[in-house]
């Protein structure tokens, strides 16, 4: 979230859309009330189905899923052509005036560059124009036709809202409302937000969906403002902080890269992270990016990392692949490269598409480790449980090691929310049995490996022999020295490099933030972005003071929000180029004359003027991109395209299927269905009364939500003589699965390109293991292919056929 | 600074506070005295309560915990109830149909106990002990590490990639767990690495 849980009872209209929130993350949405019903907030939910946020909507359209970036696009071209725009934070904020490269063109669904056979582009022309003083080239005019803006009109042109409604099934008339209210947020004074989750994410182009919000957003000035925002409901209590902590294949604590195999050494890999600024006096504050590094070093392994060695720069893996992302481990798992592999607190085997791959995957592992404070699926993939779990255990030569971990309530420690706040936790029970906390079980892998390297040898010992692990009790770091280590601290006493006779922070202190990490060595820092979290100050996430000064909605002293304890990211924006809040009644920051001042720590220097540094301080450019250069792989602009397996044709550029950069391995071409193999439209999504597949473990959550459904309209029950209540057989190219079928008018069957196209709802919450009645996930459907730039799966467009059955064998 | 409060001392004082004042002032005769004695006190009093936060979704609401026991003097400490948290600024005290029943995650028949071991092509788990399950861990890492640990690739350039064995970390963990785990992962050289945030 760009804002937090609280802010959004500083919204004028709050958009749902590709979430879900009154059901999966019921007490944030309690702001969305608060803010209906103290400031008149409108709610407007658009989703295939009239979930529970819509039922307590202003208003409600339908969408097919799939097809968001065609209705956000068309949201676009209809503020374009009626003139609902914020233009001066347009101007001044984002990259709308900057001219673009001659060669850059788009036709037919695809950009400058493709090549068919590689699946990617060569995007050497997505990017400005550059003057010779190298600074992008801008006309503040927006006359020139290559400025982003123009390009931008031209782009959305064709997303009238006759197409959106052909692609999206949405009305016409239910379009133009939606439309119309959003744009409304267009004045300074009216603020949306928007509210996403894995109904966005989980598409082919995920990423996409969420830029082309973020564009829509920017348009109505509507980003680093009160009640503003790209507010992403992630989807785990911590997903926000390992995700931060940059626990995936390519990233480094912080959001660093993994070096690639082509940067060879430091000089080379910082080469190409020099980030020099695009335009005249601009922040780009990723400049400091190799303080963060060095200090990563530093924490990761101490004297071993030093100027004499490129602090320990060859320790890290280079790649030789963009990333080992789960679906390029499990295809390669599947083909017998991976011998081993470890989940912790993680169950693929319900969470990954095509659950019949991911047995033969599993099935071909010599080693699984599971830690978990549940008895997981995964943990149990070898074990027959009639057809929910039909496999011969005899052939399957897996060796699997279970560990149990403590659960929450018996552990210390900060987790991420989704509003970037670092909260404390505090164990309050004894584990049950012999449960261990992860802290000592990753501790005692990690001591147990080391003994066998220092006694034997082998492969590349350094990494694993110099690894900082100076904690009291070697076999179990606790949180908080962990914690100060994420913090960071002086390796040496840091001198003020203005006068050295003055002591910036003594040798072993805790540094008070990353403004005073360094690149020399120096220093040590985990992870930057957490650096103020555990300083001299002591432990600030722990920190209650619930008190909320001005009444804003920030609460600054309750826990520690990263980065620097910032409740609301470029908040600078909240004010106009005066430094005067474009809404007085919503100040955030105000100019006084001399430095920023207000309710929020400044996402800008707090003595950088107003008119002349841009808000958008990790961008080279000082503003935010409508038009993103080369940075996403499948476009500068957000464009439609189908799901993989759609129920229709991709309207606008008939030849392409899904998205055409979106990785795909050979192995699961076949395994991609047609229409008129698999007609109806299916969709994945959470129930309120069910944590994923936890809470099936749990008895009152079992008795609430006990057995595995469908969801149909009443249209599509009728056409295949199902009743509700009676058992159905669902299938995919990929599985088949039984279900009680839930018949119902939430689910509406849509007309898109002047087919009739019905939506099969398929809830995620069903196992064989655990209190619940025994069942199935959508995985045993969904396609193997994901987005095209993080590879998320898409789990939320595919296509089944659906037929009345008897119900599974009851033993 | 914050720690964690104690409303135990509040809440044992209060109980006092109905037993020996309110009933009298309210005329309660030996009877009644008699039957208030017989109903079962307050579940809460003489608990522990401790602040914790949801582990489902990512609103994070504030939760107590209230145990028989305090885990913090090394007693055993055993979770009877779990409640939102009043003072947090998020969910004021509120709990969803999840976060309501948290207590039957941490109690749940189908918790963890103890570190088990399905030796291949076995149709049941058998119970090891910690010592055996880690140094078994131990071993499979290494003896896999260094028969397919990629040092350099065709150029020469150092690589330090071991692709052969991968690791899923929790997005359940705390940042201190899972900085622990970047470390330990990391140091390897382990790239399929990854957490549910990309799925």
């Amino acid at each position: 979230m760009t804002n937090s849980w609280t802010d959004i009872r500083n919204t004028d209209l709050v958009i749902i859309m590709g979430g879900n929130a009154a059901e999966a993350h019921p007490c944030g949405f309690k702001w969305v009330t608060e803010a209906k019903a103290t400031r008149g907030a409108k709610l407007i939910v658009v989703d295939p189905r009239f979930t529970r946020s819509a039922s307590v909507s202003d208003y409600y359209a339908p969408i097919r899923q799939g097809t968001d970036i065609a209705f956000l696009l068309g949201v676009i071209n209809y503020c374009m052509l009626n003139d609902k725009v914020q233009w001066e934070y347009l101007k001044a904020f984002t990259n709308a005036t900057y001219l673009v490269n001659e060669g850059f063109t788009y036709q037919d669904g695809l950009f400058t560059g493709y090549d068919e056979n590689k699946r990617d582009y060569d995007r050497a022309t997505w990017e400005y124009q550059i003057g010779p003083d190298g600074y992008a080239l801008v006309d503040d005019t927006l006359q020139n036709p290559r400025c982003v803006w123009n390009m931008l009109k031209a782009h959305v042109a064709a997303y009238t809202p006759e197409m959106v409604e052909r692609i999206c099934g949405t009305p016409k008339d239910k379009f133009l409302t939606v439309a119309r209210m959003i744009s409304e947020c267009s004045i300074p004074t009216k603020t949306m937000t928007s509210m996403y989750a894995l109904g966005w994410t989980q598409h082919s182009k995920g990423s996409q969906n969420i830029r082309t919000m973020a564009m829509l957003q920017l348009i109505l000035g509507n980003i680093g403002v009160r009640g503003g925002g790209m507010n992403a409901l992630r989807g785990h209590s911590n997903i926000q902080g390992l995700t931060d902590v940059g626990l995936m294949s390519n990233l480094l604590p912080g959001y660093l890269n993994i070096p690639v195999e082509k940067e060879t050494d430091l000089n080379t890999y910082m080469k190409s992270r020099a980030f020099r600024p695009l335009r005249p006096n601009q922040t780009s504050y990723w400049q400091n990016y190799k303080k963060f590094f060095v200090s990563f070093q530093k924490a990761m392994w101490g004297d071993a990392a030093n100027a004499q060695n490129d602090f320990a720069y060859h320790y890290l893996p280079k790649l030789d692949l963009p990333q080992y992302d789960v679906l390029r481990v499990f295809e390669m798992m599947h083909d017998g490269a991976i011998n081993g592999y470890f989940c912790q607190g993680f169950n693929p085997l319900l969470a990954f598409p095509n659950r019949k791959k991911i047995t033969e995957s599993l099935s071909r592992l010599k080693w699984l480790v599971t830690m978990d404070p549940l008895d997981t699926e995964t943990s149990r993939f070898w074990e027959n449980h009639g057809e929910y779990n039909d496999v011969d255990s005899a052939a399957i030569q897996t060796e699997v090691i279970q560990l149990p971990t403590t659960c929450f309530a018996e552990e210390d420690g900060a987790l991420t929310n989704s509003g970037r706040w670092l909260q404390w936790h505090w164990a309050g029970g004894t584990p049950p049995g012999e449960a261990k906390h992860d802290n000592w079980i990753m501790g005692q892998i990690y001591r147990r490996l080391r003994a066998l390297y220092e006694k034997e040898g082998g492969a590349y010992p350094d990494p694993i022999l110099n690894l900082t692990w100076n904690y009291k009790n070697p076999d179990e770091p606790t949180s908080e020295e962990l914690a100060k280590e994420l913090n960071g601290y002086a390796v040496e006493t840091l001198l003020d490099p203005a006068d050295p006779t003055k002591v910036v922070l003594e040798k072993g202190k805790q540094v008070v933030n990353f403004s005073v990490l360094r690149d020399d060595g120096s220093t040590a820092c985990g992870c930057w972005i957490y650096s103020g979290c555990f300083n001299e100050a002591g432990n600030n996430m722990a920190r209650r003071d619930n008190s909320d000064p001005g009444d804003t909605g920030a609460y600054p002293n309750w826990t520690f929000a990263w980065p620097l304890n910032r409740r609301i990211l470029y908040n600078r924006a909240s004010a106009d180029l005066q430094g005067k809040p474009w809404d007085p009644t919503r100040k955030l920051l105000e100019w006084d004359g001399e430095k920023w001042a207000g309710y929020d720590v400044p996402d800008i220097a707090p003595n950088a003027k107003p008119d002349v540094v841009g808000p958008f301080i990790m961008n080279q450019e000082g503003t935010a991109r409508l038009f993103a250069r080369g940075l996403m792989r499948d476009g500068p602009f957000p464009v439609h395209y189908e799901p993989f397996e759609a129920p229709i044709e991709n309207v606008m550029a008939p030849k392409i299927r899904g998205n055409p950069v979106a990785r795909i391995f050979q192995n699961d071409v076949a395994d991609f269905a047609t229409s008129a193999e698999f007609p109806y439209a299916a969709t994945s999504y959470r129930l309120t009364e069910h944590f994923h597949y936890w809470t099936k473990h749990n008895w009152v959550n079992a008795v609430l939500q006990p057995e595995f459904f469908v969801e149909i309209s009443e249209q599509l029950a009728q056409e295949k003589g199902i009743a509700n209540g009676s058992w159905v057989r669902v299938w995919s190219k990929r599985g088949s699965v039984k279900a009680k079928a839930v018949v119902t008018k939430r689910i509406k069957p849509l007309i898109c390109d002047g087919k009739t196209v019905h939506v099969v709802g398929i809830p995620l919450h069903w196992g064989f293991m655990g209190r619940a009645l025994k069942g199935w996930g959508p995985n045993s459907l969904t396609p193997f292919v994901g987005d095209a730039n993080i590879e998320t799966p898409e789990y939320k467009a595919f296509l089944v056929n659906i037929e009345p059955t008897t119900g599974p064998a009851t033993s | 600074m914050n720690v964690e409060l104690s409303r135990r001392g509040f809440l044992t004082a209060a109980g006092v506070g109905v037993a020996g004042t309110s009933l009298g002032a309210f005329g309660f005769g030996d009877l009644e005295v008699a039957h208030a004695a017989a109903i079962r006190p307050f579940k809460l009093v003489n608990t522990m309560e401790t602040r914790n936060t949801c582990p489902y979704c990512s609103v994070a609401c504030g939760v107590i915990l209230y145990s028989k026991g305090d885990i913090r003097k090394g007693e055993n400490a055993d979770i009877v109830h779990i409640e939102g948290d009043a003072d947090h600024p998020t969910n004021r005290g509120t709990l969803c149909p999840k976060g309501a029943a948290l207590k039957d995650f941490v109690k749940s028949e189908t918790r963890l106990k103890y570190p088990m071991l399905r030796k291949p092509g076995s149709g049941t788990f058998e119970r090891i002990s910690w010592d055996q399950a880690l140094d078994r861990v131990a071993r499979l890492m290494k003896d896999d590490r260094d028969a397919n640990f990629i040092a350099t690739n065709k150029a020469g350039v150092p690589v330090n990639r071991w692709t052969s064995v991968g690791f899923l970390a929790a997005s359940a963990t705390t940042n201190e767990t899972a900085y622990l785990t970047y470390k330990v992962v990391r140091s390897t050289g382990i790239v399929g690495f990854d957490n549910q945030a990309r799925v």
